[in-house]
């Protein structure tokens, strides 16, 4: 470094008050994305360490899911596990019901961790400083490694299905859509995720409703019963639930029949933009005090 | 012309007590401010009573502006909430100010609190990528600091085990390794990183040395002024959210040490707080140098002065308990009087201590009323803050030896050595 005394406007790095003004930094999160790989692979780790069975868990748990499912609102409750009636192509409720399940443990996964963001980390959050965004962040990511694990069981069980002759897919371009699916997956739970943090901060009474309103979310969405459940009517009112078309749309791009509307999956894609940028918004606001008020 | 790396411009931070809901940190800024209202009992709830209502705010930072040069090691110095780990806070982007603004000239690595997110289920190994990580390096930085980390820490047989099954001992000793080697333009440290058994605070303290003369810029915060002379070229002082001083290191522990106290040949006792519960019998109430200037005495002299109290009976057997310490609290020695009598009501003595031997600085003199009891053992009946009470001791010409006194003669001089 040289020696030459340093003008006001060359300085590194500012800190100012808090004020309404947006100063996301990505290229300081950049900065951080070995801490990111860190915190991915820790959480990773740890969550299975002393487990005999390890990450088999992460296949297991939705495993399990499924069948309770299967049981309870297929072969019990005889709910309709199809998006459109009158489909010809064979589908075993199981594949059903499994998409269902293993979106929706990434998705109520990666809400409820990203949404206790500050209140979990307020140990080393207020001894450290870090961008703060690499938490929610590397929780998107690692439960996305749990998510790819399911994926792959689940693409298994696919083909082993239609080997044998009990599922019939037909695919189509649409299958291309699964890694966008996907991506927006992430962003609406995240999203969703990091929205709460930023009020459980101050009021820790929206924690307790997170566990409840992602039950009563599940519900509202087509996972343990079919589309076709839905009267036409009320389509609309259903359709405003951001998560239905993505699973719809999962299901259609895997099975190659079932329900999409470009018109409600376009509502839902801009809802699940308006919820991120709005979620990181709130978040940029609260982490640079948050440590006075949690 | 040097260059500055930190410049903190009218920063102010201001809390809002009650204003939150969460009990505990309310409960936490009102101890800080017992704490610096001089409270005994940091814990009573103040607030509660009269002082401050609901939604009243607190400066725990007030104005404060300073600048730091490249290379500089300062050191910052407070009483109890003061506002210095608040300031740290600042600095390291922890929260922000309400007011003013800190321009920052390179990255902050804060090396607060060792081994904070530490993993106990990863291996020594995964928590030195995860802490070092936290603390701002990127994987490359950390690898190729790998062996130096891990060596520094003694703790190599155990690096690949989950430090779930590290000794405390072992785990603050990783957690500085990794700390220590931070490569930041600008290093935030605390006292409490001197960790581990005598040898490896030693190890810390001459690593952290070595850190500040390798030209970085340190902040360096303690309440432990050895390691401040020891680490330290510049030094502020912090009381009640301002800085009252900003300088060279000595004078800044002298001004951070004697506080608000100036010295005067007459000290009133009566209102000072006592330290802890004595059985409250006596009150001492004034205290009168009889010699010396305003508090100041020339190497050799006695110290006479008179003492005024009250009694709430009639004592046979009552001493006066004298501690000499420096302003940095360092104890130098003791002295007991004879005993006396005390009658009921108002007393007044004369007491003469022969502090000849003293080196010139200057001193604090605790104060204590005391019985001996059947087994020689102390009831106290009246108790004085160390602080509470100073004076001091210059050369006088014809001892210019001692002038420039030296930090490592102590502070005692022995009587002389005679030729034989």
């Amino acid at each position: 470094m040289d020696n030459k005394s340093v003008e006001p406007s060359r300085w590194l790095m500012e800190i100012r008050p808090t004020d309404k003004r947006m100063n996301l930094n990505f290229k300081e999160i950049w900065r951080y994305k070995d801490l990111i790989l860190l915190f991915v692979k820790r959480d990773f780790k740890a969550r299975y360490k002393q487990t005999l069975l390890g990450p088999a868990w992460a296949v297991i748990q939705p495993l399990l899911t499924t069948v309770v499912f299967s049981i309870i609102f297929g072969s019990l409750a005889k709910l309709t596990t199809a998006d459109v009636e009158g489909s010809t192509l064979k589908m075993p409720a199981f594949l059903f019901f499994m998409t269902g399940t293993i979106f929706w443990a990434y998705f109520s996964g990666t809400v409820s961790a990203t949404s206790s963001t500050f209140i979990e980390n307020v140990r080393i959050m207020s001894k450290v400083y870090y961008p703060r965004m690499v938490t929610p962040i590397s929780t998107a990511f690692s439960n996305l490694i749990s998510y790819f694990i399911q994926l792959a069981l689940f693409v298994v069980l696919l083909v082993i299905f239609v080997v044998i002759g009990i599922a019939e897919v037909s695919l189509t371009w649409f299958s291309l859509m699964i890694p966008a699916l996907i991506v927006q997956m992430m962003m609406l739970s995240t999203g969703v995720g990091i929205l709460i943090s930023a009020f459980t901060t101050k009021y820790r009474d929206l924690r307790m409703l997170v566990t409840f309103g992602l039950q009563l979310w599940e519900y509202l969405s087509p996972i343990p019963y079919g589309l076709s459940m839905i009267p036409e009517r009320l389509m609309w009112l259903y359709m405003l639930n951001p998560i239905t078309p993505i699973i719809t749309a999962m299901r259609y791009a895997f099975f190659g029949t079932g329900y999409f509307n470009l018109v409600y999956y376009l509502i839902s894609l801009a809802v699940t933009i308006v919820i991120f940028i709005f979620g990181m918004i709130m978040f940029n606001r609260i982490e640079r005090t948050f440590a006075d008020t949690v | 012309m040097e260059e500055l790396m930190i410049q903190v411009e009218n920063v102010a931070k201001r809390y809002r007590l009650g204003m939150i809901g969460r009990t505990t940190l309310r409960e936490e800024i009102q101890r800080k401010k017992a704490k610096r209202r001089n409270q005994e009992d940091p814990t009573v709830k103040i607030g509660r009573e009269t002082d401050y209502s609901y939604g009243d705010t607190f400066l725990a930072l007030d104005g404060v502006s300073f600048e730091v040069k490249k290379g500089e090691a300062l050191g910052i110095i407070g009483h109890n909430g003061a506002g210095k780990s608040t300031l740290l806070k600042l600095i390291n982007r922890i929260t922000a100010p309400t007011e003013g603004v800190i321009r920052l000239n390179g990255r902050v690595a804060s090396m607060l609190e060792v081994g904070t997110g530490f993993h106990p289920e990863l291996t020594g190994r995964e928590n030195i990528y995860l802490n070092g990580a936290i603390l701002g390096m990127t994987k490359k930085e950390i690898e190729s600091k790998m062996e130096q980390i891990i060596e520094f820490s003694e703790c190599r047989k155990f690096i690949d085990t989950p430090v779930k099954r590290y000794s405390s001992g072992m785990y603050v000793k990783l957690g500085f390794s990794v700390a220590a080697h931070l490569d930041s333009e600008i290093m935030i440290m605390d006292e409490v990183l001197a960790v581990g058994d005598v040898a490896f605070q030693n190890k810390c303290i001459s690593k952290m040395k070595e850190v500040a003369k390798s030209g970085k810029t340190i902040l360096y915060v303690s309440h432990n002024m050895a390691t401040i002379r020891n680490l330290c070229n510049r030094c502020i002082v912090l009381s009640a959210g301002k800085k009252i001083f900003d300088g060279e290191v000595e004078e800044a522990i002298e001004h951070y040490v004697t506080r608000d106290f100036s010295l005067n040949s007459e000290t009133i006792l009566d209102s000072l707080k006592r330290p802890y519960r004595t059985t409250a019998l006596t009150h001492m109430k004034r205290i009168t140098y009889l010699g010396g200037e305003n508090g100041v005495f020339e190497m050799g002299d006695i110290l006479r002065f008179q003492l005024d109290w009250s009694a709430k009976r009639a004592f046979d057997r009552m001493k006066l308990r004298l501690g000499i310490f420096t302003v940095s609290q360092i104890a130098v020695g003791v002295s007991f009087t004879e005993d006396f009598s005390v009658q009921e009501g108002e007393n007044s003595e004369i007491f003469s201590l022969d502090i000849s031997h003293l080196l010139p600085g200057k001193y604090c003199l605790e104060l204590l009323m005391i019985e001996l009891d059947d087994n020689e053992s102390q009831v106290k009946h009246d108790v004085l803050h160390k602080d509470a009470v100073i004076f001091e001791i210059v050369a006088s010409e014809e001892k210019k030896l001692f002038r420039a006194v030296n930090r490592d003669w102590g502070h005692y001089v022995l009587p002389e050595t005679k030729c034989e």
